[in-house]
C-alpha cells in the first residue's frame, strides 16, 4: 500500500543549515549532509532543502550543496528557493536534485510549468503555493506571503496539474507558524479539485496535526520544519501516531546496509 | 565494466552515485560497443515512453539493448527502463517498445492520483530474483514515481507486486533480466541493498 510521507524541511543559507536543529550528539549542527543523514536514519521519507540565501551566487552554492547531498543520501530530496528559470532547474537536476520546488515564478509565468514538465517530467516539479483565505475565496500570495494576488488558488492549482506539475505543496498562510495545525479546510478544498499528490505544509505542532492533515484533509504527504528542528517531535513519534490512527506509513527502522557497502 | 545506458532520459547520475556508494564502478555511456562489452547493464529512465523509444531508435540503442538482454548479460531496468521492455504503452499509442517482454503499460485509472509518488510495500510473486534477499531481510518499502504500470502477458515474469488500490507490477524478471518499477537508487537502505544483491548475483539472478 502506498504510504503517507513525512518530509522534514531544512532552511539553508550559503550552504549551511540555519535554525537550530537539535540532534543529540551531533556536533556540527549546520552541516546539511550530516543533518540529512540523521533525518534519514530517523525515518524521513524525503527531505526538502529551502535556500534562503539572498546573495547573487546563490545558485552556485545551492548546486554545490545538492551535489554533496546526492552523493551520500539515497532518499528523494527537493530543493527550493528562488528557482525561476529552466536553466535554474537544469542546474539542480544536473547537480543531483530529484525535484525542485517552484513558488512565485510559477505564479508570475504560468507557462513555465508546462515548459518545465515537457523538458524534465512531472516527477521533477513541486509547485509551492502560499494561500490566504479572503472572504470565501482562497487567493494566492507571492514573495513568502507578503504580496496578495487576485488569483484563485483552486483554479490555479487545477491549471498547474494540467500543465504537468507532479505535486502541490500547500501552505495556508493563516496556519503557517502557528503550530495550531495544518489548514484542513484548504486541504479539503484542494483534495476535491486536484488529482495529483498534495503535500500539507505550515502549522504543525502536535502528532495529531499530522494525522488530521492526512485523514481529514486528504494530504498525501506532510512537510514540517520547526517541530523537527527544535526537537518538539521526532519523525518516529509522528509515524507511530499515524500508524495508530490507521494511516499507512513506512516503518522507521530499516535494515542496516549489507556488508561491503561503506557505512 | 558496468554500463549505465545514457540516452537522455532524466536523472541517470543518481543511479551511478548509488552504485558507487555500494562499491561498484559504473560508467554512463551511449556507446554501443561499450554497452555490448559490459559485464552488466543498467537501463534507467524517467520521462515519456514515446520520446524515449524515439531516442533509442535514433541512436540504434534499441537493438543494442535487445542484443545485450538476449545474450544473457545481467540487466537491470529501472522505472521507465522497466516499461520500455514491454511491447507498448498507453502513454504512446502506436509506438512499439523493445518487446523483450510480452505485455503493455497502462495508466493508473481515476480515482487513483497520478503520478503515484512515494514509498510502497512490495511483495514477492516469483521467488528467485535479486529482490528476494532484500525482502527476506524485512526491508520491503521502495520509492515509486510513475503514472503508468506494466501488465505482463506472462504472470510468471512478475517478480514482485505492490498495491495502489489494486495490485500492480513492481518488478519483473526473465532469466538475467531484472527490472524494477521503483527507484532502488532512491529507496534508502532497501534500495542500496537491492543494488548490492544484484551486483552479487550471477547471470541467473
Amino acid at each position: 500500500m502506498l504510504t503517507r510521507r513525512i518530509i522534514p524541511c531544512l532552511d539553508v543559507k550559503a550552504g549551511r543549515v540555519v535554525k537550530g536543529v537539535q540532534f543529540q550528539g551531533l556536533r556540527d549542527a549546520g552541516d546539511p549532509v550530516a543533518l540529512a543523514r540523521r533525518y534519514d536514519e530517523e525515518g524521513a521519507d524525503e527531505l526538502t532543502f529551502l535556500d534562503i540565501t539572498a546573495s547573487s551566487d546563490k545558485r552556485k552554492t545551492l548546486a554545490e550543496l545538492v551535489e554533496r547531498v546526492s552523493k551520500e543520501l539515497f532518499i528523494p530530496f527537493t530543493v527550493g528557493g528562488g528557482i525561476r528559470t529552466l536553466d535554474d532547474m537544469h542546474a539542480m537536476l544536473d547537480a543531483g536534485a530529484d525535484k525542485v520546488s517552484i513558488g512565485t515564478a510559477a505564479v508570475r509565468d504560468p507557462t513555465l510549468i508546462s515548459r518545465a514538465s515537457a523538458r524534465f517530467g512531472a516527477q521533477f516539479l513541486v509547485i509551492s503555493l502560499d494561500i490566504k483565505r479572503v472572504g470565501d475565496r482562497w487567493l494566492l500570495t507571492t514573495h513568502g506571503g507578503r504580496t496578495l494576488t487576485d488569483v484563485d488558488a483552486l483554479d490555479f492549482a487545477v491549471r498547474m496539474a494540467e500543465s504537468g506539475a507532479g505535486e502541490l505543496l500547500l501552505n495556508d498562510m493563516a496556519a503557517d507558524g502557528t503550530q495550531d495545525g495544518f489548514g484542513i479546510e484548504l486541504l479539503q478544498a484542494m483534495s476535491s479539485r486536484v488529482h495529483i499528490p498534495l503535500i500539507a505544509s505550515g502549522g504543525a505542532g502536535t502528532c495529531q496535526h499530522f494525522v488530521d492533515a492526512v485523514s481529514q484533509g486528504g494530504a498525501d504527504a506532510v512537510l514540517a520544519a520547526s517541530v523537527f528542528h527544535f526537537g518538539t517531535l521526532s519523525i518516529s513519534q509522528v509515524k507511530s501516531a499515524m500508524a495508530s490512527a490507521g494511516i499507512p506509513i513506512r516503518p522507521t527502522h530499516t535494515t542496516p546496509l549489507a556488508s561491503g557497502a561503506p557505512a | 565494466m558496468i554500463a549505465i545506458v545514457d540516452y537522455g532520459a532524466g536523472n541517470v547520475r543518481s543511479v551511478q552515485k548509488a552504485l558507487a556508494f555500494v562499491g561498484a564502478d559504473a560508467r554512463l555511456t551511449s556507446d554501443p560497443a561499450e554497452i555490448l562489452s559490459a559485464s552488466r547493464v543498467v537501463f534507467p529512465g524517467q520521462g515519456h515512453f514515446g520520446q524515449s523509444m524515439g531516442q533509442l531508435r535514433q541512436t540504434g540503442l534499441d537493438q543494442v539493448l535487445i542484443d545485450v538482454a538476449q545474450r544473457g548479460t545481467p540487466f537491470l531496468g529501472i522505472c521507465l527502463g522497466l516499461q520500455l521492455l514491454f511491447e507498448a504503452s498507453d502513454e504512446a499509442p502506436g509506438v512499439a517498445g523493445l518487446g523483450l517482454l510480452k505485455g503493455h503499460c497502462e495508466r493508473f485509472a481515476h480515482p487513483r492520483k497520478t503520478p503515484q509518488i512515494g514509498w510502497n510495500q512490495v511483495q514477492v510473486q516469483t521467488p528467485g530474483s535479486c529482490i528476494d534477499p532484500v525482502l527476506s531481510a524485512g526491508d520491503d518499502h521502495f520509492y515509486f514515481v510513475h503514472t503508468f504500470h506494466a501488465v505482463a502477458a506472462d504472470p510468471s515474469q512478475v517478480a514482485a507486486t505492490a498495491d495502489y488500490d489494486g495490485p500492480f507490477t513492481a518488478a519483473v524478471r526473465q532469466g538475467a533480466l531484472f527490472a524494477a518499477q521503483f527507484h532502488p537508487e532512491k529507496s534508502g537502505h532497501a534500495g542500496l541493498n537491492l543494488l548490492q544483491s544484484w551486483l552479487r548475483e550471477d547471470a541467473s539472478c
